[in-house]
């Protein structure tokens, strides 16, 4: 029928033109997520270095991972990611190799930063944040805790105003650590052990958050939260008397980092990208307002002394921080790590 | 009769876009259920049914189970809400429904998040609910609204309300008046009209609004993960968990597999029900209130006559 | 024909249904007022965030191709759900259609994303605002198909006989007979099908082009979560919701006139 010949022409007219809409762009594509960089990146970026960028975003690194491997990174030319991703996508070939000699800012870095145990010498991603994860506490409603059993066995006024990460790497790591044990381990007995701790734990807790817990810090909500550094800050900006402390077990090293696709077709660009990101302004942008550690030295170094004493997890040095266990990708035993968190999960 | 071949042509277009755009990306994952995740990820080729064997692990059938009995629940309250709602929109007057459909749907342009973060301020210990209540002396002590099933039950039926209404809105504004009014006119109390004939008559309606909020609720992960505060797992979780985090493509391909099968054997037999309703009662019930109602004016005429 | 009585319990409950509806939309409605920076806790009255939202490119543009691809994906579904549920309803029903039709709807969004991203990766398919309108049209195709198939049991096709009995031809039987008679279910298939779209995340994200120029508002929106939702996105939700009300009754004053 007439209709319907129209329509399919206008359908097939409306995609080309949508579609060659959007490949007119020959710009270099970065993934982050959002508020990671400076607003004005892209714009500073072409100032300095004349190159077209612009920014796609992701919100957990979870969902990146999922549309790189699916799309074998195609459409994208650099990729933050964190640690432990990097080395899962290098096994699964979908990573580039890095030129330092296009990266003369990596002498911004931190020496120890050259040295990480997923990617010794960076050969296949350049560090741009990094943290621990610990407790953020409210300081005016309860005393300093000191061990990871503060949080998975809380005393009676801490019960149900506690909240624990639900990612499953830092879920299990708080049951491993608080056993003595690695929190890359590969023992099925560890793994169920620790399981069994996170399941009594969760009958203590108010709720498992990830994105929102420092809001339940500021309205009291919550005494006591598992929480990564960086955002423990945000807490501190609202309310002084939120603070962060490490546990004495000790506890996990995080790094977000920069990866370039295999199948990115302006890898030159990417490399200038990243040498960008590395220098020192980028740096002590990061600190001031993402209010994360960053592992340039040239920018930290120069850091205003009163951001470090407002918030003190900030001033912690780079041995401070490689004191605490990396996270490295788990190959097979992914399996067993991600069936024992969602029986944590599905536990009354 | 009717033109099959024109019939060909009506369904073509549509058909051919859900074959071209979900049956075969689909069975390109499915496939994968016969495989095994990679050690880093990926795929391993070798076929095996150990993926099945996986799924039947107790653990999961839990899940499901739980998954199942909180989508029925949220069904169920659903349609208890939604029927007398659509009905009163189909009562009002024919230019105004419209609008009040659009009012119905209009909250759900605002962004899934955002409402479920004011549904989080509306019902913590220290939100807006509990505040009421404790200042006009209900309650003394704030009760636990959220980060439980009752919270996840109600953001769902929120979520999906507006579907339900629609879905049974179409059709109860399609019955006839004069079929109720025969009813009437024959002396049912207004009950049993409802119950035997406008009830029957939307059933196709409600079915149609009660898969859309089972299915939808069963595969839902944000819910129970912002307003359960995680402590609920649903299907929706595990199989989000399987592809994203796990990175294990062909359980979660398994997992969804399964979870396709049982609500297919759901919807068929929901299907068979309505079906069997429609084509046996229906023309039956009318022809009868035709003849009735024919009697029944043909004693008018010989009242007005006498 | 009603009781008097059950006029004002449905009249009532529909109030009462609004009244449940709205209630958390006046909440983030106020919460975009929020001083501080969080979706949760209230700190004072201000206007910062709709100053903020005003300057935000990257959330307008996201909203304005948040409304592109839910209109072209609601048009095209539209059009094709009612035609598939016409020829469906007037065909011998048989089970294997009936299952393809709901399978868009039981199939979990996030396998539909990821197969549908292998797919065109498969196929070196260039992606853009146009494949998030390809995937929305699947899964909003079954939904506009099961509302009007709704409409469409028991429908009387002897209408359609006499029309066409009469000399019309068939476009012009249903254009003009069966299409106003089946019109309301459309309308509701193509309500719930914007409905959907405009809210919808995953499949959007796994099938969007990279880059702003395919970022839809719910992908916007999920990635601020790690640095958190402020009251800018509330900004923006009441605002949206303000454009539709104000639409909304303004088509409702001109249907009254042209009543009248």
């Amino acid at each position: 029928m007439k209709l319907l010949k129209s329509l399919g022409v206008s359908v097939l007219t409306l995609s080309a033109v949508l579609a060659s809409a959007s490949s007119m762009a020959d710009k270099l594509v970065i993934s982050n997520w959002d508020g990671y960089m400076p607003a004005d990146m892209m714009e500073r970026f072409k100032k300095a270095t004349g190159i077209d960028a612009e920014l796609a975003l992701h919100a957990t690194n979870e969902e990146i991972m999922g549309k790189v491997v699916a799309s074998k990174g195609k459409g994208y030319d650099v990729i933050f990611v964190s640690s432990p991703f990097v080395e899962a996508l290098n096994k699964l070939d979908l990573i580039a190799d890095i030129d330092h000699s296009q990266i003369p800012n990596t002498k911004n870095l931190y020496k120890q930063a050259n040295n990480l145990k997923y990617d010794k010498g960076n050969k296949m991603s350049m560090p741009y944040a990094w943290g621990t994860t610990g407790l953020c506490y409210r300081a005016d409603l309860m005393d300093e805790p000191t061990s990871w059993n503060d949080l998975l066995k809380p005393n009676d006024k801490l019960k149900g105003k506690v909240t624990m990460l639900s990612t499953d790497r830092w879920l299990m790591a708080a049951g491993f650590l608080s056993l003595g044990h690695s929190v890359n381990t590969a023992k099925q007995s560890e793994i169920e052990a620790a399981k069994d701790v996170l399941i009594e734990a969760k009958k203590s807790i108010l709720a498992y958050d990830d994105a929102t817990f420092y809001a339940k810090l500021v309205s009291g909500e919550a005494t006591m939260t598992h929480a990564w550094d960086g955002w423990c800050n945000y807490g501190t900006a609202e309310n002084p008397n939120i603070k962060y402390t490490i546990p004495k077990e000790g506890t996990d090293m995080w790094v977000d980092t920069m990866v370039i696709p295999k199948n990115s077709k302006m890898k030159k660009e990417a490399h200038a990208f990243i040498n960008f990101v590395l220098s020192q302004d980028i740096g002590v942008w990061i600190a001031n307002n993402v209010m994360y550690k960053t592992p340039n030295e040239a920018a930290m170094s120069s850091l205003d002394k009163e951001l470090l004493k407002a918030y003190p997890n900030l001033a912690m040095t780079p041995d401070q921080i490689m004191a605490q266990e990396q996270l490295r990708d788990l190959g097979k035993t992914q399996k067993a790590y991600t069936k024992a968190v969602t029986e944590i999960l599905a536990s009354n | 009769m009717r033109n099959s071949s024109r019939n060909w042509l009506l369904i073509a277009p549509g058909l051919g876009w859900l074959a071209l755009f979900m049956v075969i990306p689909c069975i390109l994952i499915f496939a994968l259920s016969f495989f095994e995740r990679g050690v880093y990820g990926g795929v391993d080729y070798n076929f095996n049914f150990e993926n099945f064997q996986r799924a039947f692990d107790p653990i999961y059938l839990g899940i499901l189970l739980d998954s199942i009995r909180i989508a029925g629940t949220a069904t169920l309250v659903a349609i208890l809400l939604a029927y007398p709602a659509a009905y009163a929109i189909s009562l009002a007057p024919r230019n105004k429904q419209t609008t009040y459909l659009f009012l119905i749907m209009l909250p759900f342009w605002s962004n899934y998040l955002i409402r479920t973060y004011a549904w989080i301020v509306l019902l913590n210990r220290e939100g807006l609910i509990n505040n009421s209540l404790e200042a006009i002396g209900v309650i003394n002590e704030p009760l636990n609204l959220l980060y439980n099933e009752f919270s996840v039950i109600t953001g769902l039926v929120y979520n999906y309300l507006p579907f339900v209404v629609l879905a049974i809105y179409s059709s109860i504004s399609k019955i006839n008046p004069e079929v109720r009014e025969a009813s009437e006119d024959l002396g049912a109390p207004a009950w049993k009209t409802f119950l035997r004939v406008t009830l029957p008559l939307t059933a196709p309606g409600v079915a149609a609004g009660s898969v859309f909020v089972f299915v939808l609720s069963v595969g839902n992960f944000i819910t129970p993960d912002l307003l359960g505060g995680g402590r609920l797992q649903m299907v929706g979780n595990l199989i989000y968990d399987q592809f994203l985090s796990a990175r294990d493509w062909p359980f979660g391909a398994t997992l969804s597999f399964i979870l396709i099968g049982i609500m297919m054997m759901l919807l068929f037999a929901q299907a068979v029900v309505v079906n069997r309703q429609n084509t046996d009662r229906t023309p039956k019930v009318k022809e009868e209130l035709e003849s009735l109602k024919f009697d029944a004016s043909m004693t008018q005429q010989e009242k007005a006559h006498a | 024909m009603h009781s008097a009585t059950t006029g004002t319990f449905l009249n009532s409950h529909l109030k009462m249904v609004y009244v449940f509806l709205y209630m958390p939309i006046i909440v983030l409605m106020v919460l975009s007022f929020n001083k501080a920076g969080l979706p949760t806790v209230w700190s004072g009255f201000s206007f910062e965030w709709y100053g903020k939202l005003a300057n935000n490119d990257a959330i307008l543009n996201a909203a304005w191709n948040t409304l592109v691809v839910a209109i072209v994906s609601t048009i095209l579904s539209s059009i094709l759900g009612t035609l598939l549920a016409i020829g469906v309803e007037k065909a011998k029903v048989n089970s294997g259609l009936d299952a393809l039709l709901f399978a868009p709807m039981i199939i979990p969004d996030i396998v539909l994303a990821i197969a549908l991203l292998s797919f065109f990766t498969l196929l070196e398919f260039t992606l853009g605002l146009h494949s998030i309108i390809l995937s929305h049209v699947v899964f909003n195709i079954a939904f506009v198909c099961a509302v009007v198939r709704t409409r469409l049991k028991n429908f009387d096709y002897s209408v359609l006989e006499a029309s066409e009995d009469l000399g019309a031809n068939s476009f012009t039987t249903f254009r003009r007979v069966m299409l106003p008679m089946i019109f309301p279910g459309v309308l509701a298939g193509s309500l719930l099908a914007f409905t959907l779209s405009v809210d919808e995340f995953i499949i959007a994200f796994f099938t969007a082009g990279a880059g702003s120029s395919s970022t839809t508002l719910p992908m916007q929106i999920y990635s601020m979560i790690r640095f958190g939702v402020t009251p800018e996105i509330n900004a923006m939700a009441t605002i949206i919701m303000l454009v539709s009300f104000t639409l909304v009754f303004m088509s409702q004053r001109i249907n009254k006139g042209v009543v009248q």
